[in-house]
């Protein structure tokens, strides 16, 4: 059980509104992830659910019951913290011991989730070590070892990746995604990484200046974002935008095409212009193309190699089955 | 310093400094176990000149069975004791309670440390005049406010007295390092207790202080080191007088009053036991906090 609702909630420090009313339904055992820019409100909505941070407005319901003046201890939810929060003078054993000891479970339960979570997270060979003797990534998964033997209604991740390196951040990411899908518990999981959302989440909330964007699973957002701001943040490298006479043939303010849906050539299309730099990345190839009327530079990706060099002259034609078009307020036109 | 060349260039620099601070440390430690096994009274006219006569270990033998020497190292130990509980247990609420933010915070903090800037001689006077005098004290008005009989401090309750006096001088210094200690704790391990069900009191047990064992640790061996020296709180209060002779009073009053720096400097030498036997105690107790 964990299902969390949002009614008109809203937070201000002072005179500074930082979250707008806003509604926000979290289902029973969906991954939803938070995304946005720095210090657009995603990490403190986060610390309102947990109750970490008070509401300046509105009601927060945990499986149906009003929680909103609830301490943290008592809505059930664990939470994951970007520095991970470990307690540095107790063993891996009695970090992740701590909440069943302070829920006064007794010895045996909590031997037996203890060894549990271990195994799940392989972390049997670490149980009497200090955190300070762990890496990043075996200190990641002690926070969420901490987190499971709590079995919460919901767990809240907050940018629990960002200090890993970036090959560790792949794995983790995958295991995270496995520990869902094997519990079956709501998630909540905040990160300023589109591609994170993009590979974990069932429902994606995209958060701009406190405010929410968009919900919807990461191919609706990828398909169909609802306006410029949410076009431009999900999908890597990001949408190409278009102004102008361009735009007003398609009967729009500004046109978006995805540098994946735009088709190279060197001798004829729509488009020409100059290579600037092209990025190989064996994979893929990312050309930025310069001298495109409206949109300079153009972003292409180009699947597998391509022989272009800075300086080149190519051809461009893009997808019109993958247009997307925004009226002058950076709003979607159906 | 990786290479054999500037390692032994280091040495060489760091040489001067290293053999004036063992000359400084050695040659009074040699005066005084030179002084203890020798006959020494100015008065009755011996002098280095003259010579000195060796008398052994006369000097420790009469120094440790006079009848002052148990009470003073009992004083000198409950004074230490005393005032570390005090400052220790106060100085952590005082940080607790100056590390949230209120208005005015930083006249506060300066006025916490002030104590520390007042010259013993001169707060023991203070205390002893403004505050515990029987008749004119601030706190005998305060009793007969209370239709309570007012109390001879330094006479009644001189140990206590004392201690009140070093432990308000000391208090500043332990709230300081203890404050810059707790202003160091990541909040985001309270706030993950907090999730994790731990009320106020537990995460002051669980996390707040196990974070504040190495500055505690940090806090009792320094005032250790000066607490078993205090002589001006002692000398313009009681005098010596009630029970208030620690160790080093008795040694004054052997080299100063009966103008024996033999006996004094045994005296010394006890000291310099005691002064190990009470370090050692504490490492055992409270130096594994200083690894890791």
């Amino acid at each position: 059980m964990g299902r969390i609702q949002l009614k008109q909630v809203k937070k201000s420090f002072g005179d500074v509104t930082v979250i707008p009313p806003l509604d926000l339904e979290i289902e029973d055992g969906e991954f939803v992830v938070f995304v946005g820019p720095s210090g657009c409100g995603k990490s403190t909505l986060l610390r309102l659910i947990a109750g970490l941070e008070d509401t300046t407005g509105g009601v927060i319901e945990i499986d149906g019951k009003d929680a909103t003046s609830l301490p943290p201890a008592k809505r059930r939810l664990a939470m994951v913290f970007q520095s991970y929060a470990l307690y540095p003078h107790m063993t891996v054993r009695k970090n992740i011991a701590f909440p069943m000891r302070m829920a006064g479970l007794d010895k045996a339960e909590q031997d037996k989730r203890i060894a549990a979570a271990a195994k799940a997270l392989n972390l049997t060979d670490y149980l009497d070590r200090r955190p300070g003797q762990l890496s990043g990534g075996q200190r990641q998964r002690v926070a969420i070892g901490r987190a499971i033997v709590r079995e919460p209604a919901a767990f809240l991740f907050d940018e629990p990746l960002s200090n890993l390196d970036a090959a560790l951040r792949v794995g983790m990411r995958m295991e995270i995604s496995e520990l869902h899908k094997k519990l079956a518990t709501t998630m909540v999981y905040v990160t300023h990484d589109q591609v994170e959302a993009m590979t974990m989440a069932d429902k994606i909330v995209v958060l701009h200046a406190g405010v929410i964007e968009q919900v919807g699973s990461p191919l609706e957002l990828y398909r169909a974002p609802r306006n410029k701001f949410v076009a431009g943040f999900i999908g890597s490298p990001k949408m190409n935008f278009i102004e102008g006479k361009e735009a007003a043939a398609h009967d729009a303010h500004t046109i978006g095409i995805r540098p994946e849906h735009i088709d190279v050539s060197t001798t004829e299309g729509h488009w020409h212009g100059t290579v600037g730099v092209a990025e190989h990345l064996g994979s893929d190839t990312f050309i930025h193309v310069h001298g495109v009327p409206g949109c300079s530079p153009m972003t292409v990706r180009v699947g597998g190699e391509i022989p272009v060099r800075h300086g080149d002259k190519v051809f461009l034609t893009p997808n019109l089955d993958h247009l997307h078009r925004f009226d002058a307020k950076g709003l979607r036109i159906a | 310093m990786a290479t054999q060349h500037s390692r032994s260039a280091a040495r060489l620099m760091m040489a001067p400094a290293v053999i004036l601070l063992l000359g400084w440390m050695l040659v009074p430690l040699t005066m005084t176990l030179f002084f203890s096994f020798k006959k020494y009274l100015p008065m009755r006219g011996d002098s280095l000149e003259n010579g000195l006569e060796w008398v052994g270990f006369e000097n420790y033998v009469r120094f440790i069975g006079s009848s002052s020497f148990w009470p003073s190292v009992q004083a000198t130990l409950v004074i230490v004791g005393g005032v570390l509980a005090i400052t220790v247990i106060l100085g952590i609420f005082l940080a607790i309670l100056l590390d949230q933010p209120f208005w005015g915070q930083g006249v506060v903090r300066i006025l916490v440390i002030a104590p520390f800037f007042v010259m013993p001689t001169v707060s023991a006077l203070v205390w002893k005049n403004m505050f515990m005098d029987p008749v004119n004290g601030i706190l005998a008005h305060l009793w007969r406010f209370f239709g309570a009989e007012p109390v001879s401090w330094l006479s009644d309750a001189s140990l206590q007295s004392i201690i009140m006096i070093v432990s308000w001088q000391w208090l500043p210094f332990a709230t300081l390092i203890l404050l810059t200690a707790i202003q160091s704790l990541d909040s985001e391990q309270l706030e993950a207790a907090e999730m994790d069900g731990a009320p106020v009191v537990q995460r002051f047990f669980y996390i707040v202080l196990p974070h504040l064992g190495r500055a505690i640790t940090i806090v009792i061996l320094i005032q250790t080191i000066f607490l078993l020296s205090i002589f001006a709180e002692i000398f313009v209060t009681t005098g010596g007088a009630f029970g208030t002779r620690t160790l080093t009073y008795l040694i004054f009053q052997r080299v100063i009053d009966s103008q024996n720096i033999g006996l004094g400097s045994a005296g010394g030498v006890y000291a310099i036991i005691l002064a190990n036997i009470v370090a050692a105690f504490l490492m055992r107790i409270v130096g594994k906090n200083l690894d890791a």
